[in-house]
């Protein structure tokens, strides 16, 4: 077969091959070849949307803390305890609403109340004597104030609570709130504070031997 | 990239495909295997010859379906492929071809098809299939003169007999 007599065949084969599968260029697309993309990543995109709501959903009530505004908005608990004793602390007639001479009923119940096991520290060393104690409403639960006097009248309370969100974990510190000073400290379980109207060193002195006492 | 860019050439990869397979059901899967192995593989995709590049995916899942079978395309040449109803006017030519298209090595018939009914160039096929240029041009040749022969009339020979 010659070079032009090859070409003739070829041009015949091509045609051949054209007229016959020709038709399938204008039959009806299968509508299965139209997917838009496979199942699987149908679900992958969906299980990926689903999973991103999910984790918005979860990680926006924690990030709240983060935003700065709403971390100010929450006052400090040395404030908190300072603002308490301002307002109990000069009570003459019902300075607690559980007397000392109740304390194991007193302990009980607060402890019951903020559900930690409550100690009441013992500062007759000191000079003072435990009056009694009270519940208080705080930032998100409740409050137990322990109230102690000396024989002058002077009043110390120990402020007992759960750890707000906002409290961060601290060692002992030292505050100031009007003539209200306070030493606090916030440990995994329980913040403490305990507020007077003594100056700084008297404060320090007392304060040291609750921290001991409750913290062993 | 879109599934939108690849549409147009859906009607070029049946066409292929049923050259290729012979029948019209194995033809489509051979086809949406394709399609569906391209989406998977989109971020492999460079811009370029995206027609070149989908017919060498369909030749890989092609070379897998042929491998799965274990079985030369010949022996799907049965009686019920045969008596298959084909729509066309000239039947008696169309059994020939597609039994003569066959009865050629699937390399050799790749690399015809692509050529003669999909109008590759031999640098398209050498990079759809994976071959030299003189390879393909070899088996475009072989597939061409043999092609020739079955349709003039000679007998096949019978058998498993895989061609090279």
């Amino acid at each position: 077969m010659t070079e032009e007599e090859d070409r003739m065949e070829y041009a015949d084969q091509n045609n051949a091959l054209r007229r016959q599968f020709d038709t399938v260029l204008t039959e009806p697309i299968p509508a299965r070849m139209f997917m838009k993309r496979p199942a699987w990543l149908d679900y992958a995109r969906a299980a990926v949307l689903i999973g991103g709501g999910v984790a918005i959903g979860l990680a926006l009530p924690m990030l709240k803390p983060a935003v700065p505004n709403a971390a100010a908005l929450v006052t400090p608990l040395p404030i908190r305890a300072a603002r308490a004793h301002m307002v109990y602390s000069p009570e003459v007639r019902h300075p607690v609403e559980v007397e000392a001479k109740e304390q194991e009923h007193l302990v009980k119940w607060l402890s019951k109340r903020l559900d930690i096991q409550l100690r009441v520290p013992l500062l007759t060393g000191e000079g003072f004597e435990l009056l009694g104690g009270r519940l208080l409403p705080g930032v998100d639960g409740p409050v137990a104030q322990f109230m102690y006097q000396d024989p002058t009248g002077k009043r110390l309370t120990l402020y007992v609570t759960r750890p707000h969100k906002g409290d961060e974990v601290t060692a002992f510190r030292f505050a100031q709130e009007g003539k209200v000073s306070v030493f606090y400290w916030i440990d995994r379980e329980c913040g403490y504070a305990l507020s007077g109207e003594l100056d700084k060193t008297q404060l320090a002195r007392v304060a040291s031997s609750v921290y001991r006492q409750l913290e062993p | 990239m879109d599934y939108q860019l690849i549409v147009p050439y859906i009607p070029n990869l049946r066409r292929y495909a049923r050259a290729l397979v012979g029948d019209r059901d194995g033809a489509d899967d051979l086809v949406q295997d394709t399609l569906e192995r391209a989406v998977r593989k989109f971020h492999l995709w460079r811009p370029g010859d995206l027609r070149a590049w989908l017919f060498s995916i369909m030749h890989n899942v092609f070379i897998n379906q042929l491998k799965a079978r274990k079985i030369a395309p010949e022996v799907e040449i049965d009686e019920a492929t045969i008596a298959a109803p084909i729509p066309t006017v000239n039947s008696v030519d169309v059994l020939d071809l597609q039994r003569s298209l066959l009865c050629l090595a699937p390399e050799q018939r790749e690399v015809l098809l692509l050529v003669a009914l999909e109008d590759l160039t031999y640098a398209e096929v050498s990079t759809a299939l994976g071959i030299p240029i003189g390879t393909v041009m070899s088996r475009l040749s072989r597939g061409r003169e043999r092609l020739r022969r079955l349709m003039a009339g000679e007998v096949p020979r019978s058998g498993l007999r895989v061609v090279q």
